[in-house]
């Protein structure tokens, strides 16, 4: 351990490689496919957890509304997807061969425009970051040049869920409605339900998720994450030093919604589906108590909150079928209880003073590190 | 050494005559179902769940969510008739082991259930799902890990699948028969067409616009939709008083039921101004509606509680015995009843428990035990069944009041009405 910590400076570090080597080695040596594949899809939750640090913790916004970016997001990855495997071959006993099945139950004869960008992976990939980027970035600027913040920026990011779950499953013509987009089957010809598939997405999706919380540690060590902290504590002090407020938040509110995208597109691929139950309201909620329970100022915690809950909701739901909605009642209120800056906090209150004393190195000595408990 | 004590001796030949007692018991109890009891390396030859004298099914349901009050009535009526499966020595002389996984009322956590039962625990067939976008979800993992799916509802048809047999009707069974009825006797010209925004009420509505307008020739006279859980349907309620239709054909789901009934009978429209003909209101959403909301409104459905006939009389009766007398049954209810015993004899039919096998047998099975009365399986893997249509009574059943004479053939890629 002294060398790892030596060698690379900060216990962060030492923590995220911690981190990778669990999920890029432990895991899969440790378990089946088919589980791998599920942490896969909790990984892809935790992108939007990572997100959540970046805009809650530090930058002190609450948004209930992030299963909108990682929705759309996971949509865009899904027409593209959707469009390949409905070819006119496999269409043929349609109205109209070459549109998606539900395209076709509803009477539609020609592909929506709406559609036609989604025929090609790079303008497709483009879009999995730049539409729910551009909502972000409307929405940002409309609520932040207005000093729209606290609870009515929560409310709002609410009701964007609304609007657009709504949306969503009204159009069903076009998105699919309730169902979603099922039946997804190849990514340019290469068959992404088997197994192999599997294992190359899963690494895909630890690698990504390694260079964004890197990325992001990069923006928390700058001086962009130090006045994104001064914003949170001061807001009015950093305005009179002459920062522009509004367009700092912007600029974290677009960066979550770009990551919840990303994980909205992991999601899509490794699950081989997408559907509206992610973009509504309680879904938005859901991945907000993933943070919490990981602990709000840390990216690291953000990625054990999240498969901690979605371990325990898969295991309490396998082994207790009638009573797991009350276990998982009991590990939020449990963890809430116990330890309020959650799983990180249990890190940086206990553990960590333990290692360091037993290194002999004053506790006092990082005190100024990210990792720390939450500040009010 | 040289002889042994009369006392080991008659030790001795005690343990003999007990063994020699025993094995023949054995022998004579393994006798009769070793005829019966084939090898397991015989009916598994793909690695399922299948033991000696166990066989590992899954069930897949939302026990918790907005879908729990739905599926509840499957959830039992399958353990019902696997229990009872069971009771009778078995499928292929194994007992019967269910896994019950809860789907949450939301559709990943379905895909990722089904997935968990058929990789993981390898079942050799699944009961399960409700809604048309669970079954959407899991489908695609069906058809790739090559489960067999028994799938209760009726639904909105244009599918299917090797992997899924249908035991509710598809959309035409439901609708055609029932709006000749209402033609016939009568005498309805013209609709209002009305359902909760997705998929089956969407599908359902446009196969009874091209039969009322093509073929029967009469007349749409207005078609709305509202989203899943609306409860204001004044401004529906108005257009329907300016429309005056003979038949208000309605496909509302959910807690939107309750919303819709009501305002109907505060707003006057009650059953003897109004003909209303429903496509989903069963003996369980009618507990929620109140009968007297519903009393003189007409259900298209296949099975209704009070039916007569002696399957339905015992399977009510055990039914009531084993979840209380005041549980009702529904539609969907039965036809998930169906399923167990239609896999049972699926397996018996191929005297295998592989899934190709089954799937194969599957046409052509009868249900001669069915509480609807009979159905059989058709190559399509939906079942032919017949049509019928109940009136509300106050107490929140329904009387039947008219029978399809024939079993309707399962049609779910209806020519002409595409």
């Amino acid at each position: 351990m002294n060398k790892i910590f030596e060698q690379f400076g900060t216990h962060r570090h030492a923590a995220l490689i911690l981190l990778m080597l669990l999920l890029a080695v432990v895991l899969p040596l440790g378990l089946d496919i088919f589980r791998l594949n599920l942490i896969g899809k909790y990984l892809s939750y935790s992108f939007v957890a990572v997100g959540l640090v970046m805009l809650w913790g530090y930058g002190g916004i609450l948004s209930l509304g992030q299963g909108v970016y990682f929705g759309l997001g996971g949509y865009c990855m899904a027409m593209f997807l959707k469009l390949e495997a409905s070819d006119p071959v496999s269409t043929k006993i349609q109205t109209t061969p070459g549109i998606p099945d539900f395209m076709d139950w509803n009477q539609i004869t020609a592909l929506p425009l709406l559609w036609q960008p989604f025929r090609h992976l790079p303008l497709a990939l483009l879009a999995v970051v730049l539409v729910p980027g551009l909502l972000a970035f409307v929405l940002g600027v409309a609520m932040f040049k207005r000093r729209v913040s606290g609870v009515y920026f929560a409310i709002m990011t609410q009701a964007v869920a609304l609007i657009l779950s709504v949306l969503i499953i009204g159009q069903q013509g076009y998105t699919g409605g309730v169902n979603g987009i099922t039946d997804l089957k190849t990514l340019l010809g290469w068959d992404i339900r088997t197994d192999r598939a599997h294992y190359i997405l899963y690494f895909v999706n630890v690698a990504l998720l390694g260079l964004v919380i890197l990325g992001c540690q990069w923006i928390q060590q700058s001086k962009l994450g130090t006045l994104l902290l001064a914003m949170r504590d001061k807001e009015d002090r950093v305005r009179f030093s002459g920062y522009d407020v509004a367009s700092f938040r912007t600029f974290v509110f677009c960066l979550a919604a770009a990551l919840a995208a990303i994980g909205g597109a992991m999601f899509t691929l490794q699950v081989g589906f997408m559907s509206p139950s992610f973009v509504g309201i309680v879904p938005s909620i859901e991945l907000v108590i993933f943070t919490a329970i990981g602990g709000r100022m840390s990216l690291i915690g953000a990625v054990y909150g999240t498969l901690l809950v979605n371990l325990g909701k898969t295991y309490f739901s396998e082994s207790f079928p009638d009573l797991w909605l009350f276990l998982m009642a009991a590990l939020f209120i449990g963890v809430v209880m116990a330890f309020p800056d959650g799983l990180a906090g249990i890190y940086s209150a206990r553990i960590r003073p333990w290692l360091l004393n037993r290194r002999g190195i004053q506790a006092a000595s990082s005190v100024t590190q990210a990792g720390n408990p939450a500040r009010p | 050494m040289q002889s042994k004590s009369p006392d080991q001796a008659r030790k001795f030949s005690a343990r003999t005559l007990l063994c020699s007692a025993l094995s023949l018991v054995l022998l004579a109890s393994a006798q009769p179902g070793f005829a019966d009891v084939p090898p397991t390396a015989k009916v598994n030859t793909t690695g399922l769940a299948v033991a000696d004298t166990e066989v590992t099914v899954g069930q897949l349901h939302s026990a918790t969510g907005t879908m729990a009050i739905s599926e509840t009535g499957s959830i039992q009526a399958e353990q019902l008739a696997i229990d009872q499966i069971n009771a009778m020595g078995g499928v292929l002389g194994r007992k019967v082991k269910v896994i019950k996984e809860d789907g949450a009322s939301d559709w990943p956590t379905f895909a990722e259930k089904s997935k968990k039962l058929l990789v993981n625990d390898h079942v050799a067939a699944v009961f399960g799902c409700w809604t048309s976008a669970s079954r959407k979800a899991v489908l695609p993992i069906f058809e790739k890990e090559n489960g067999m799916l028994y799938y209760p509802t009726f639904y909105e048809g244009l599918e299917q699948s090797k992997n899924v047999v249908y035991t509710g009707q598809e959309a035409t069974q439901q609708i055609l028969w029932s709006l000749d009825w209402a033609k016939n006797e009568k005498k309805a010209k013209s609709f209002f067409l009305i359902g909760s925004d997705y998929i089956w009420p969407r599908t359902s509505m446009k196969i009874a616009r091209k039969h009322i307008e093509n073929f029967q020739k009469g007349k749409v006279v207005g078609e709305e939709y509202y989203p899943l859980g609306n409860t204001n349907f004044n401004s529906l309620i108005n257009k329907i008083k300016i429309a005056k239709p003979d038949v208000i054909f309605a496909a509302v789901v959910g807690g939107s039921n309750v919303a819709f009934y009501k305002q109907l009978k505060a707003a006057g429209i009650t059953a003897d101004k109004q003909m209303l003909l429903t496509l989903s209101v069963t003996e369980d959403e009618a507990l929620g509606i109140g009968g007297e909301n519903l009393a003189g409104f007409y259900s298209s459905m296949k099975y209704f509680e009070s039916l007569t006939n002696d399957n339905n009389k015992k399977f009510v009766a055990a039914f009531k015995a084993k979840y209380g007398p005041k549980s009702v049954i529904g539609d969907v209810t039965q036809a998930a009843y169906l399923g167990p015993w239609i896999w049972k004899a699926a397996v018996e039919k191929a005297g295998s428990f592989d899934v190709d096998k089954v799937a194969a047998a599957t046409p052509g099975i009868e249900v001669k035990i069915a509480p609807e009365g009979y159905v059989k399986v058709h190559q399509n893997h939906h079942l032919w069944s017949k049509a019928r249509i109940g009136m509300a009574q106050a107490d929140g059943q329904f009387k039947v009041v008219a029978e399809s004479p024939e079993l309707i053939e399962p049609n779910p890629f209806p020519k002409g009405y595409q």
